[in-house]
């Protein structure tokens, strides 16, 4: 396994090298004249024009140009804003802020999630499973935003059990409505995933055999039939957590939270081409390596995987 | 009344109930399509050191009785409406389920076709095994698994030590049959039930896994009821037979007496189908027609739209047990034909 988690690890790097081509592409070769605008009403002066031009190596070809950029990419350098900010202080301010907020909504979306899918699933048809079934409906078929809102009108303003906007640090008790909506949709699959994992593997045969050994109903369940039941649940919820952080821009714009959703959306507004590439390719980064995570948890959840 | 725990048949002192005794079982299955009557009165006992087969084509009832023995029917869809099960006298189907599981594993075991699918395939069968004694016992998770190894190798597992913390996938059929075999063994049960065990296993390992059976019933003084729908193994390990059909014991005989006069069609059409060495090239004598839906059992013998010896009674009316011998009966009117029949 150690030399399987090696090859795919190498293999990243391809995928991580097109997706920086592709991402700076797009932003550079946008049509439209960069300076447009940057300098409030007047036209930009000549000499910044110059000072920028050189900067950002705005005279070479495209091509040349992503190969000096690759060049202090890979010396640690992430380059700088128009302003001469770097952009590797505001991922460092960004990222830790998203990153907490996705593992609260992921933590949020598996505990609810498959508890909720547990009980369904035990009982299918009955009183639990039915809200259950209608509930996720109801979430998975509105958007987050709306979703976002109701959470922080009811549950913030109108009976003030969560504060309403995530104060500066953001302190894990203020993300948990955030995380609460952020994961809202996940919810709603994994309990549905879980509910027909459960009650498909409940009727499996083993748990037969579990039932004829005299083992007690709770280990039955609890052991024998949740563990298996696990496996595409855990699998679904590791692939997410990528999208949880890349999808957590409608979220924190609601809660008002300073993460990589807002950075990425002002630096896309400013045409700030060299935060934009930062950090996509660092998302794409995190969704590989939970892809990877993924492959290795399934496999030691599941003893008939086995990678070489 | 006193229940001795334990006893061969011959020490059992007069009085004393048999190990297992089912008595008028009735079990249906209430679907959507309709209610399945799958068992319907069905009666059989077993003593300890005992091994009864049951046999019948498949459909006939016999999972579903051993089911209701253990105590893992599906229900729903599955209910007992009618009969008692009684070990050592005591009625299981009265028992709360919280008392009645601990029987299972401890006084009553079974095991099952397709030993693949019912071993779970993400523990180690040494987790397996040893969960019966962490459960029922209280052990450690150490020391069951001490127990599981030593049982692995009871049950002949080459290199069981190395082999202890493989999963079942990782074994070939015959040895995952051993390790249910070995997990069904752990606590010394009483009674033990067999469904089909050799039915999906090569030839060669089939006799294998029934020798095995048989030695560890010897050893244990286990009554062994041995499901299965091949009345060729039936005669070197059963000492009596009970024939099933469309959820009911057409005949019940020692089993020397099953092959020597068949007191019912149906067990002489079966007979009639086992491959004989002396037949070889010829078609085998198959049971016409097929056995009928459990939604609708046809009224009188339920086995009349097949049966050469079918008369206007056979329609009408449900024919009882007859005696035909020292513990041998035959639902059938017309059993003495049967009987003669075979003489000739
Ligand atoms: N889980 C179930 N749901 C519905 N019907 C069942 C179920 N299990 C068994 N049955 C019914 O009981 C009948 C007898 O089944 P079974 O005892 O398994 O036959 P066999 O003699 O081959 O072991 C089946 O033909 C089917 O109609
Ligand atoms: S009772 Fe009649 S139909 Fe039934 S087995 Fe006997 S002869 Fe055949
Ligand atoms: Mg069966």
């Amino acid at each position: 396994m150690g030399r399987y988690a090696l090859r795919r690890l190498l293999q990243m790097i391809p995928v991580l090298l097109g997706s920086t081509f592709l991402i700076y592409v797009m932003v550079w070769a946008l049509p439209g004249d960069p300076f447009a605008g940057r300098c409030g009403q007047r036209p930009c002066t000549d000499a910044y024009i110059a000072a920028q031009t050189a900067k950002f190596n705005l005279d070479d070809p495209l091509i040349v140009r992503y190969f000096k950029y690759l060049g202090n990419l890979l010396q640690g350098d992430l380059g700088q804003t128009f302003a001469g900010q770097n952009v590797s202080d505001l991922v460092a301010r960004a990222y830790p802020t998203t990153l907490k907020l996705a593992l609260v909504a992921l933590t949020i979306e598996a505990v609810v999630g498959l508890g909720a899918g547990v009980l369904a699933g035990l009982r299918r048809g009955g009183y639990f499973d039915n809200f259950v079934l209608v509930s996720t409906l109801f979430v998975i078929s509105l958007p987050v935003f709306v979703i976002g809102f109701m959470l922080q009108y009811g549950l913030g303003i109108r009976w003030g059990v969560f504060p309403v906007t995530v104060s500066a640090g953001a302190p894990f008790a203020d993300l948990i409505l955030p995380g609460l909506v952020l994961g809202s949709l996940s919810l709603a699959y994994v309990a549905r995933l879980m509910r027909s994992s459960l009650a498909e593997n409940i009727r499996a045969d083993y748990i037969r055999t579990a039932i004829a050994k005299g083992l007690p109903r709770r280990r039955v369940v609890g052991v024998h039939a949740v563990r298996n039941s696990l496996i595409p649940v855990i699998t679904f919820i590791g692939a997410d957590f990528g999208t949880l952080m890349g999808g957590a821009i409608i979220t924190e714009g609601i809660f008002n939270i300073n993460g990589v959703g807002g950075l990425v959306y002002r630096s896309i507004r400013l045409r700030e081409g060299a935060t934009v590439i930062a950090v996509v390719t660092l998302l794409v980064l995190v969704f590989l390596l939970m892809n990877l995570i993924v492959d290795l948890l399934y496999a030691v959840l599941d003893p008939r995987i086995r990678y070489e | 009344m006193t229940l001795t725990e334990t006893g061969s048949p011959a020490a059992v002192p007069a009085g004393t109930p048999p190990l297992l005794e089912v008595d008028n079982l009735h079990v249906e299955f209430r679907t959507r399509e309709g209610v399945a009557k799958a068992v319907n009165g069905v009666s059989y006992a077993i003593n300890a050191g005992e091994t009864l087969a049951v046999l019948g084509e498949s459909g006939s009832g016999k999972s579903v009785t051993a089911q209701a023995i253990m105590g893992i029917l599906d229900t729903p869809p599955g209910f007992v409406t009618k009969g008692s099960i009684r070990y050592q006298g005591d009625d299981l189907l009265q028992m709360p389920e919280g008392v009645r599981r601990t029987y299972r594993g401890e006084h009553l075991a079974m095991i099952f076709q397709d030993a693949l699918s019912s071993l779970n395939p993400v523990f180690s069968v040494g987790y397996q095994i040893a969960e019966m004694f962490r459960v029922h016992r209280g052990m450690s998770r150490s020391d069951g698994m001490k127990k599981a190894l030593e049982l692995m190798e009871l049950v002949n597992i080459p290199a069981a030590r190395e082999r202890v913390k493989d999963y079942p996938h990782q074994f070939s059929g015959g040895m995952r049959q051993r390790i249910m075999i070995a997990m069904a063994i752990a606590l010394d049960p009483e009674v033990l039930i067999a469904d089909e065990p050799t039915t999906a296993l090569d030839v060669t390992v089939q006799a294998q896994i029934m020798a095995l059976l048989k030695e560890l019933q010897r050893e244990r003084d286990m009554g062994l009821i041995l499901i299965t729908h091949d009345l060729g193994v039936v005669a070197d390990v059963a000492d009596k037979i009970a024939v099933m059909y469309a959820g009911r014991i057409v005949e019940r005989a020692p089993v020397y007496d099953i092959y020597a006069r068949p007191a019912h069609p149906y067990t002489e059409g079966l007979l009639a189908s086992i491959p004989r060495v002396d037949m070889k090239g010829q078609e085998l004598f198959a049971i016409k027609g097929i056995p009928p839906s459990l939604m609708r059992i046809p009224p009188g013998c339920p086995f009349n739209p097949r049966c050469g010896y079918a008369r206007d009674i056979c329609r009408e009316q449900d024919p009882p047990n007859y005696p035909v011998g020292d513990a041998h009966d035959s639902a059938c009117h017309f059993w003495e034909e049967v009987v003669d029949g075979t003489r000739r």
